[in-house]
């Protein structure tokens, strides 16, 4: 556009009648109504960057609250056990065992189970309580954590604790491999509980995000397999569930990484214990356990340090995995049909 | 008949049915353990909260151990750095999620935003609190309201950018045509037609957000930190629900856990009241 623009505008929408002061004041208007939309323009670009910076800001501060830390501990930090504030020998080990072991639990519960309710609600469920029990599902999710973290120390824990960790111990007790995983006193607290809980927040995750997937695959596909005379299950499994393959492992990458980081579930059921113990029954920690626990009652900057370098590789972790999981969904949305 | 006499001798027919029955019944057992644990969680959530709901809980202030009390600090703290989060962090959002649906639809910086966001959006949320503690609480030397509100306005931001986006991008392109027809500069036609479109929707991103933050406990933990008395100075530390709920749940006294089940009660009650309105707003878009 150029600057006579406007002025020529005027000219053919009045014709001969428009005077000298009228254009100029005219032009005047849509100078400032430019010079808003660059302004606007701008200050949304602005607020996109903002986001680009509110991340490298989180790396950055995090690595620099580590530095302290990585510095004198360097890398075996990442395999040392010993977490001793006295001394002030800090490692990562116990925490980051934790936090796998848990969430590994969990997503062997979360994943069958919730690929099983998403199949009960694409294939099997009756009309009209399709939308009633998929929002239920979702409210599920909408819980804030520090309820399933209540809940779990009072009712969940001591109900494993007197039911099922006894029987667990008990049935295990001479098989091999499974009397190591269930060993010890039934504490109620520990790796299996936080395990299990972590099971239930990240459950709705991946049904929600697997149901949109099955609900995207084309009638026509599931239409032929029945054709052809396949089972419910059959048309489930051996064509809707390779057709989504890609968006259900992105629904599943989501919720590990709902699951590493989670917090406060955590920290009440935990235990809190630095050590690394083969038995799932015994108490152990997670990072952001640890961090939560302990970070306002740090003494010293190597203590801190060392919690804050575990917060960076928490982050460090989840990024990687949310990073698939998002690769995986937008590669989804990308291909045609 | 034939198909019957198919369905009687032919073994392995007789196996894909049988196999796809118990797969059908054990949906149905997966669905049932799904939605048990959110009536379970619910139920006990009331079992123990309602007892201990009274006019107390919201006139008084959180007792020392041993001592009747309300939550009135609490709810009062969590309130204000709630409010405070929301109005830092959704004007950046919605001006965020404007540049991704509007100016930057196509290009570059677009796409590395939006990936990043969605990181953003399931980061785990004890590191924006380690995050606002190395930018603002370290510096400043004490914890306060502040570092709070700012911690939780780091965790609304995505949301809003995530909704704002996908609502202005479900405005037709002929509202944009049209203004743009008649001569209306971008900035007007985004103001006065896209956001008007899309208001029901970046409504309901706002209301996510806020359901998402009000149970938001691990950034408050070393931000915003407690506070046993009531207190509305936003350089100081500041008492949240969240906060409460956790130190007291965890302490030996009994009317303190009784507190922290109250609150819990609270703080899930809003939380599901507000999703269900968020909900409710865009279904009813989406009908009309």
């Amino acid at each position: 556009m150029d600057s006579g623009g406007p002025d020529v505008t005027d000219m053919t929408l009045k014709g001969a009648s428009v005077t000298a002061a009228e254009a100029v004041s005219r032009s005047a208007v849509l100078r400032r109504l430019r010079l808003t939309d660059v302004i606007f323009h701008n200050l949304t670009r602005f607020a996109a960057l903002g986001v680009l910076a509110l991340l490298s800001g989180v790396i950055i501060a995090l690595v620099i609250g580590a530095t302290p830390a990585l510095g004198t501990f360097g890398f075996s930090f990442l395999f040392d056990q010993s977490w001793n504030p006295v001394t002030e020998r800090f490692g990562a080990l116990a925490p980051i065992y934790g936090t796998l072991i848990t969430s590994a639990i969990a997503m062997l519960i979360a994943v069958p189970v919730g690929l099983m309710i998403a199949f009960f609600l694409t294939e099997l469920c009756p009309m009209v309580l399709r939308r009633p029990i998929g929002i239920a599902i979702e409210l599920l999710a909408g819980i804030p954590s520090i309820i399933y973290g209540i809940w779990g120390l009072f009712v969940f824990a001591p109900f494993l604790q007197k039911y099922v960790q006894p029987f667990l111990i008990d049935s295990f007790e001479h098989v091999p491999v499974l009397n190591v995983l269930f060993e010890g006193p039934p504490y109620g607290i520990g790796m299996l509980t936080a395990g299990l809980i972590l099971a239930i927040m990240v459950l709705p995750f991946i049904t929600s995000i697997s149901r949109d997937v099955f609900e995207a695959v084309p009638p026509v596909l599931k239409e032929a397999a029945y054709g052809v005379g396949c089972t419910t299950w059959e048309v489930f499994r051996y064509v809707v569930l390779p057709y989504t393959r890609v968006g259900v492992i992105g629904g599943v990458m989501l919720g590990l990484g709902r699951a590493l980081g989670e917090t406060m579930a955590v920290t009440f059921v935990i235990g809190n214990a630095h050590h690394v113990s083969a038995s799932l029954l015994a108490p152990g920690t997670t990072i952001s356990a640890s961090i939560a626990n302990e970070f306002t009652e740090a003494v010293g900057d190597l203590y801190t340090s060392s919690l804050v370098a575990l917060g960076l590789i928490l982050f460090f972790i989840t990024f990687i995995v949310l990073a698939i999981a998002r690769y995986m969904l937008l590669r989804l949305q990308q291909r045609p049909g | 008949m034939a198909t019957a006499s198919l369905a009687t001798t032919s073994p392995r027919y007789a196996g894909r049915r049988r196999r796809n029955a118990v797969y059908k019944t054990l949906a149905w057992v997966a669905t049932g353990f799904g939605l048990g644990w959110l009536v379970l969680i619910l139920g006990i959530l009331l079992f123990h909260g309602i007892g201990g709901l009274s006019l107390a809980v919201f006139t008084e202030n959180t007792p020392p151990p041993g001592a009747a009390g309300g939550l009135l600090n609490a709810v009062t703290g969590s309130l204000i750095i709630t409010v405070l989060a929301v109005a830092i962090g959704t004007p950046i959002g919605i001006l965020a999620g404007t540049y991704l649906a509007e100016y930057g639809r196509h290009d570059k910086l677009s796409s590395v935003v939006r990936f990043i966001n969605d990181i953003l959006l399931s980061a785990p949320s004890i590191v924006v609190g380690l995050f606002i503690y190395e930018i603002m609480v370290a510096p400043m030397g004490h914890f306060s309201g502040w570092a709070g509100a700012v911690a939780l306005a780091v965790i609304v931001i995505p949301v809003v950018v995530r909704t704002t986006e996908d609502m202005l991008t479900l405005v037709p392109d002929t509202l944009r045509e049209a203004a743009a027809s008649i001569g209306l500069p971008r900035a007007l036609m985004i103001t006065r037609i896209a956001y008007r479109a899309a208001r029901a929707g970046i409504v309901t991103g706002v209301l996510l957000a806020v359901a998402r933050i009000s149970g938001e406990t691990a950034p408050l933990l070393f931000t915003a930190l407690n506070n046993q008395f009531f207190s509305v100075n936003m350089n100081q530390p500041m008492p949240s629900l969240p906060v409460v709920i956790f130190q007291f749940a965890l302490s030996p006294y009994e009317e303190w856990q009784k507190l922290a089940w109250t609150g819990a009660l609270l703080i899930t009650v809003a939380v599901l009241a507000l999703s269900i309105i968020a909900r409710s707003l865009t279904a009813t878009r989406k009908s009309s």
